[in-house]
C-alpha cells in the first residue's frame, strides 16, 4: 500500500518532534550569549568602579595636588598625595627589570628558534614555561630572602675598593627589579620566539645565497622581519612589570620616596594598594578612595602600553604569504 | 666590470678588493654570537635551578605532617598550613565550577552559535584587552562589586567573593583555550550531525564538545594553575592573614596558600621564612601535579583529526 502513495505523502509519515529540541537550543543560546557578555560586563565593571571611586577621591583631594605634590603620606596627619612618588618607583623598577629581561629574553628567543636542535627545543620550552608559571609570590620570596642577601654581600665586597657604592637596604628596589626582570623574561622569550620562528625560511635562504653568515642573516634579515612581534612582546612585558604586585610588595619595601635610587627601599603603586588592603581601609574614608585613584593611574599606564603594543604590531607587521 | 678593461681606469682598485670577504673575522663574530645566545639560555636555566633549589633547601626542614595539619600560630614551631590549603581547595573548586560553566558556554556561543557580528567582535576585543589588565585591578573590581555592593549575598570577604574575583581573572584564558579546542574539531563532524537531522546544539552537545574535551580540560587546568598562585587579587578582596579555623562553606572567611606565604615571608623572624618556603614547596608541588595532569590529558586523549 505505501509503495503506491505519492512521494509527498510518504515523507509526511515521518514527523520528528523538533519543538523541544528547538526550544532547548534557544535557551542554551541565550544562556551562552549571556556568558559571553560577562567579558564585556567585566570591562565595564573595571572601568566603572575605577572611575566612580576616583571621582569621589578627587572631590576630596584636588587633582592638582595629586599631580604635583612631591610627597606621598596618605596615612600621616598632614596628608600629601603626590602620585609621582609612586610612579617614580614603579617606572624605575620596571626599567631595571626590562634592562635585565630584554637581553636575556631576546637572546634565548633567537637561540630557541634558530640554533637549538628540535630535541633541545622540546626540553627548553617546557622549562621556560615553568619559569613563566612560577607564582609571583614565590619570586617575591626569592627576591627578599635569597637574592637580597647575595647582592648585599657582593656589594660589601665591592665597597672594599669602590667606596662610593652606597649600602643596599634590606628592602631595596634593585633586587625586586632584577627578579622582576627574570619573571618577565619568559614572556619576551616565548612571544619573540613565535615572531622569529614565523619568519619564512626563504628569507634566510636568500641571505645565505648572498653569502651572509648565520649571524649576519639573523641580525640583518630575520630580526628586522620579526621586529614588530619582538617590540610588542617587550612592551607587553613592560606592562606586566608595571602591574606586578607581589615581588615589589615583598622585596622592595614600603617607603614612598621620590627619586630613582635602586639601593633604597621604595614604594610602587601596587605595593601601596597591598599595604592599604592589608590594614584597615573602611569604606567611605579618603584612604579607601585613594586605592582607586592609584588603581586608575596603574590601569591607565598599562592600558596605554597594551594599546601601543597592539598598534605597533598592526602598523609594522611584515606579511608573508 | 666593463669599465675595468679600459686603460683609463687602471688606477682603480681591483674588483676582488672591493668586497673584502674577511671570512675569518666574520666567523669569529658568529662564534661569539652563538656563545652569547647559549649563554643567555644557560643563565636563565641556572636562575631557575637556583630558585628551585634554594627554596627547597629553605623549606624542606620544616615541611612535615604537623605543618600540613596545624592551624596558623604565633609560634613558628606550632604554625601550619591547614587553614590555608583548605581555603585554597575551596577556592579552586568554586573557581573550577564557575569558569568551566561560564568559559565553555561563552566559547561555544562565540565559536558555534554566533556569526561574525558586532557583538562577537566586541567580545573578542574585550577578551584581548582583559588579558592585559593587572591582576590587582581585578582585586579592586572584586572589592567594589563582590565585597561591597553584593556584600549581603557574598558575606563580604568570603570564599565566594574571592572565587568570583579569580573567575573573572582567568575567564579570558579559559575562553581562548576552549575556542581553540572547538576549532580543532573538524567541520565534517558537524556536517555529519546536521545531515542526520540534529540541530546545532545537539551536534555541539553530543559530538563537538566531547571531541574537544581534552583540549578544554587542558586549558582549564592551566588556567586554574594560574589562579592557584594568584596573591594580589585575593589579598585585595580580603583573604585574611590570620585564620585559625577550617572554612565551613562558601560564605566563610578564609585564607589561601599564597596569602599565607606572603604573610610568613613578610615577618622579620627567620623561622617564619622557613615556613614560607615550606608553603612554597606545597604550592609548587600542587602546580606540578596540575601541569602534569594537563600534559597527560593532552598527550593521551588528544585526537588528531
Amino acid at each position: 500500500m505505501t509503495a503506491e502513495l505519492p512521494l509527498q505523502d510518504a515523507s509526511s509519515l515521518w514527523k520528528p518532534k523538533r519543538d523541544r529540541a528547538k526550544l532547548t537550543q534557544l535557551i542554551v543560546q541565550i544562556i551562552c550569549g549571556a556568558f559571553a557578555a560577562i567579558s564585556i560586563l567585566t570591562s565595564f565593571g573595571i572601568v566603572g568602579t575605577l572611575i566612580f571611586d576616583t571621582i569621589e577621591f578627587f572631590s576630596r583631594v584636588p587633582i592638582w595636588n595629586f599631580l604635583t605634590d612631591a610627597q606621598w603620606t596618605p596615612l600621616f596627619s598632614s596628608k600629601k598625595f603626590g602620585i609621582f612618588v609612586l610612579i617614580s618607583a614603579t617606572v624605575m623598577i620596571a626599567f631595571i627589570a626590562v634592562l635585565v629581561a630584554i637581553p636575556l629574553g631576546l637572546l634565548s628567543a633567537i637561540y630557541l628558534s634558530e640554533y637549538a636542535s628540535p630535541r633541545l627545543r622540546q626540553i627548553l620550552k617546557p622549562l621556560l614555561e615553568i619559569l613563566a608559571g612560577v607564582p609571583t609570590i614565590v619570586y617575591g620570596y626569592f627576591a627578599l630572602l635569597t637574592v637580597t642577601p647575595v647582592l648585599r654581600s657582593i656589594i660589601e665586597q665591592l665597597q672594599g675598593f669602590l667606596a662610593f657604592i652606597p649600602d643596599l637596604k634590606i628592602f631595596n628596589a634593585l633586587s625586586a627589579a632584577l627578579v622582576l626582570g627574570v619573571m618577565i623574561t619568559p614572556m619576551i622569550a616565548s612571544l619573540s620566539e613565535d615572531a622569529i620562528y614565523s619568519v619564512p625560511q626563504r628569507l634566510r635562504d636568500g641571505a645565505y645565497a648572498l653569502g651572509a653568515t648565520k649571524r649576519e642573516t639573523i641580525t640583518s634579515v630575520v630580526l628586522p622581519a620579526a621586529l614588530s612581534g619582538i617590540v610588542s612582546s617587550i612592551i607587553l612585558a613592560i606592562s606586566r612589570a608595571v602591574g606586578e604586585t607581589m615581588i615589589v610588595s615583598v622585596a622592595a619595601g614600603a617607603n614612598p620616596v621620590l627619586g630613582f635610587n635602586p639601593f633604597e627601599s621604595v614604594m610602587t603603586m601596587t605595593a601601596f594598594i597591598v599595604q592599604i588592603v592589608k590594614g584597615d581601609a573602611p569604606y567611605g574614608t579618603t584612604i579607601y578612595y585613594t586605592l582607586f585613584a592609584v588603581g586608575t593611574t596603574l590601569f591607565l599606564m598599562t592600558l596605554v602600553l597594551n594599546i601601543f603594543s597592539f598598534w605597533f604590531v598592526r602598523r609594522f607587521r611584515e606579511k608573508y604569504d | 666590470m666593463v669599465a675595468n678593461n679600459s686603460p683609463a681606469d687602471s688606477s682603480r682598485v681591483e674588483p676582488p678588493l672591493l668586497f673584502v670577504q674577511n671570512l675569518e673575522k666574520r666567523y669569529g663574530r658568529d662564534k661569539f654570537f652563538s656563545i652569547a645566545l647559549s649563554g643567555a639560555v644557560v643563565i636563565l636555566m641556572a636562575i631557575l635551578a637556583w630558585l628551585l633549589i634554594s627554596i627547597f633547601l629553605d623549606g624542606i626542614g620544616s615541611l612535615d605532617w604537623q605543618f600540613l595539619t596545624s592551624f596558623q600560630s604565633r609560634k613558628a614551631e606550632k604554625a601550619g598550613l591547614l587553614a590555608a590549603w583548605q581555603g585554597t581547595v575551596w577556592l579552586m573548586v568554586l573557581v573550577a565550577i564557575l569558569t568551566f560553566t561560564i568559559g565553555v558556554g561563552a566559547a561555544i556561543y562565540l565559536e558555534e552559535f554566533a556569526t561574525d557580528n558586532w557583538f562577537t567582535r566586541i567580545v573578542e576585543i574585550n577578551i584581548g584587552n582583559l588579558a592585559g589588565v593587572p591582576s590587582i585591578i581585578y582585586g579592586l573590581l572584586g572589592l567594589t562589586v563582590f565585597v561591597r555592593l553584593l556584600g549581603n549575598i557574598t558575606n563580604g570577604s568570603s570564599i565566594l567573593s574571592g572565587g568570583l574575583t579569580l573567575t573573572l581573572l582567568i575567564l579570558p584564558v579559559v575562553i581562548v583555550a576552549t575556542r581553540e579546542a572547538l576549532r580543532a574539531v573538524p567541520d565534517s563532524t558537524r556536517l555529519a550531525g546536521f545531515a542526520l537531522g540534529a540541530n546545532r546544539w545537539q551536534v555541539v552537545w553530543s559530538h563537538v564538545l566531547p571531541a574537544a574535551m581534552p583540549g578544554v580540560l587542558t586549558g582549564m587546568i592551566l588556567a586554574l594553575s594560574r589562579a592557584i598562585g594568584e596573591t594580589a587579587p585575593i589579598l585585595v578582596v580580603g583573604a585574611a592573614a590570620f585564620i585559625a579555623s577550617s572554612p565551613t562553606g562558601f560564605l566563610s572567611k578564609y585564607t589561601a596558600i599564597p596569602v599565607q606565604i606572603y604573610n610568613w615571608a613578610s615577618r622579620p623572624q627567620d623561622e617564619f621564612h622557613d615556613l614560607a618556603a615550606s608553603g612554597i614547596i606545597v604550592l609548587m608541588v600542587l602546580l606540578l601535579l596540575m601541569n602534569a595532569t594537563a600534559v597527560i590529558l593532552r598527550n593521551r586523549f588528544q585526537k588528531r583529526f
